[in-house]
């Protein structure tokens, strides 16, 4: 094949390598820039000032603290979903799963009345829990489970979908060696599922630490308690803009830290 | 069949009338979420006497609605819940003319229909374990909010930290009075403290009133102003004018507030 600059064969290499290029550098183009816009807005000096105010370093801990909280929980509740949806057919799976997706399409501030009027004082549920002295609304519990609620489609998506790919030559080797369905799913698919599992991870926490809707319309607002960074922001941005930049900024560095973090971890590569 | 069907679809859209949002037939104003009823009729009453007008309202905290105008954005009118956010608008030099208070408000609690927390009167507020929510500090209401309670614990027959307990208490702090009111009306928060005029007609069978009497109260001026940003100054003075005649007195009399003017 002839590939002097005139013929066919080179114009159809380098075109879609040409809209390849456009196309990354626009979207590129649309995540970076507000991000530098953020960044040049606030001088380092006056950061390492705000960082030692202590709404921020309350609104910060409680972040860091309920997203943590959030993951594991999710991680916890969703790993056995994950492998159910994964493994079997039963009736109702669709329901099952348009019901996981659910919280990623319901706007969050819906998602947070939902959660009100169902673990709310008087709610559906809440109303057992307040004569047992439990109230979920205004606590940091309540922080946790609307974080919870949002990003939990993530990690089981995620999941499921590493579950799935596990070769199942591999389990059937597993099942010749007479291995039961527990230490299989142990010592096989998990293990070999983990990329995919921590990637999963990842994107919960990341949606649970910029989760603002839900929070506010059910965990309330009040610093130390349940004003994580995105409310602070958000309370910050209608009086004092700077202020709200500056907490931006901060928040941003945090996460775009740890999203680092959670991609280098020694030994494992990412699909 | 079915590429013909969502090509059909998208030329429908195409012949549909577009949202006026700027132009002469429109109007933006932005108006503090405590004008949410009244402004809307007023902004219906403005409609039929301009044909063809389209008057888009954006209610919300009026410390929110004041940084969007500082941003940039365009809107023809502002009517603030406190002077502060309409000086704040008019330091930055973004108000065409003068400003006008154009009604009143007062602060009332309120707690849920059930009372959960049996409070009967404002003293109760203070009790241990009761949830209070009020707007945030930012908002003109949490800010009247807190200066009440300050009046009300100088005075006789209230303890001498009624507003440090009562502080205590708050378990939210609301980005707008409606926050507040939505809060006790669902019955999670025990008592709130809210403009009269945000006791409605859909919320009046939820909830119960406690007057704060005249000499603790906060008397809230309601400012109104043009922007120089509008597009659309002469529909914009106009309805200014509305709000400030007797009809418009009349209708935010009829929600609750105090007017400005005999209607």
């Amino acid at each position: 094949m002839s590939t002097s600059p005139r013929s066919g064969a080179y114009r159809a290499a380098i075109a879609p390598a040409g809209i390849v290029a456009a196309a990354s550098a626009l979207l590129l183009a649309l995540l970076v820039l507000p991000v530098i816009s953020l960044l040049l807005r606030v001088p380092p000096g006056v950061l390492l000032e705000r960082l030692r105010s202590p709404v921020v370093t309350q609104a910060l801990w409680l972040s860091l603290l309920t997203s943590l909280a959030s993951t594991l929980l999710v991680l916890g509740l969703g790993l056995p979903v994950a492998y159910l949806l994964a493994g079997r057919r039963f009736v109702g799976k669709r329901v099952v799963e348009a019901l996981i997706d659910l919280p990623m399409v319901l706007p969050p501030t819906v998602a947070g009345v939902g959660l009100l009027l169902a673990f709310g004082r008087v709610g559906l549920v809440g109303r057992f829990l307040a004569p047992l002295g439990i109230t979920v609304p205004f606590t940091v519990a309540a922080v946790v489970l609307a974080q919870a609620f949002v990003s939990g489609p993530f990690f089981v998506n995620a999941a499921r979908a590493g579950f799935e790919a596990v070769d199942p030559q591999y389990l059937r080797a597993a099942a010749t060696l007479r291995s039961s369905a527990a230490y299989a799913f142990l010592r096989v698919v998990l293990p070999l599922s983990v990329p995919a599992l921590l990637a999963g991870a990842a994107m919960t926490w990341a949606r649970a630490l910029g989760e603002f809707g839900a929070t506010i319309t059910f965990a309330g607002n009040l610093p130390g308690v349940t004003q994580t960074m995105p409310l602070a922001v958000y309370i910050a941005l209608q009086s004092d803009l700077e202020a709200a930049v500056a907490l931006s900024v901060i928040l941003l560095i945090f996460s775009f830290t740890l999203l680092l973090a959670l991609r280098n971890l020694p030994g494992r590569t990412w699909r | 069949m079915r590429g013909l069907l969502l090509i059909a679809f998208c030329a429908l859209l195409a012949f549909a009338p577009p949202p006026a949002w700027s132009g002469p037939g429109a109007l933006t104003v932005f108006a503090a979420v405590s004008l949410t009823e009244a402004f809307t009729i007023v902004g219906k009453i403005l409609e039929q006497r301009h044909a063809g007008l389209r008057v888009q309202q954006s209610f919300a905290g009026s410390q929110q609605l004041a940084t969007q105008i500082e941003q940039g954005a365009r809107a023809d009118v502002f009517a603030s819940a406190d002077q502060r956010w309409m000086a704040y608008v008019q330091a930055r030099g973004l108000i065409a003319g003068a400003t006008s208070e154009f009604a009143r408000n007062r602060l009332v609690a309120i707690v849920p229909r059930g009372n959960p927390a049996r409070i009967g009167r404002l003293q109760d507020l203070a009790n241990p374990g009761v949830k209070v929510v009020l707007a945030a500090d930012a908002v003109p209401v949490g800010r009247y909010s807190r200066v009440a309670l300050e009046k009300l614990t100088r005075a006789p027959g209230f303890p001498q930290d009624y507003a440090a307990r009562v502080l205590r208490n708050v378990v939210s702090h609301e980005e707008n009075v409606r926050g507040v009111v939505a809060k006790v009306q669902l019955g999670e928060a025990d008592a709130g403290v809210v403009y009269r005029s945000d006791v409605t007609p859909t919320s009046a069978p939820l909830v119960l009133l406690l007057e704060i009497p005249e000499r603790f109260n906060v008397v809230a001026g309601y400012p109104i102003a043009v922007l120089k940003a509008g597009t659309n100054p002469d529909t914009a003075a106009a309805f200014v004018s509305l709000v400030l005649s007797p009809l418009g007195q009349r209708v935010l009399r009829d929600h609750h507030f105090v007017p400005v003017k005999d209607p």
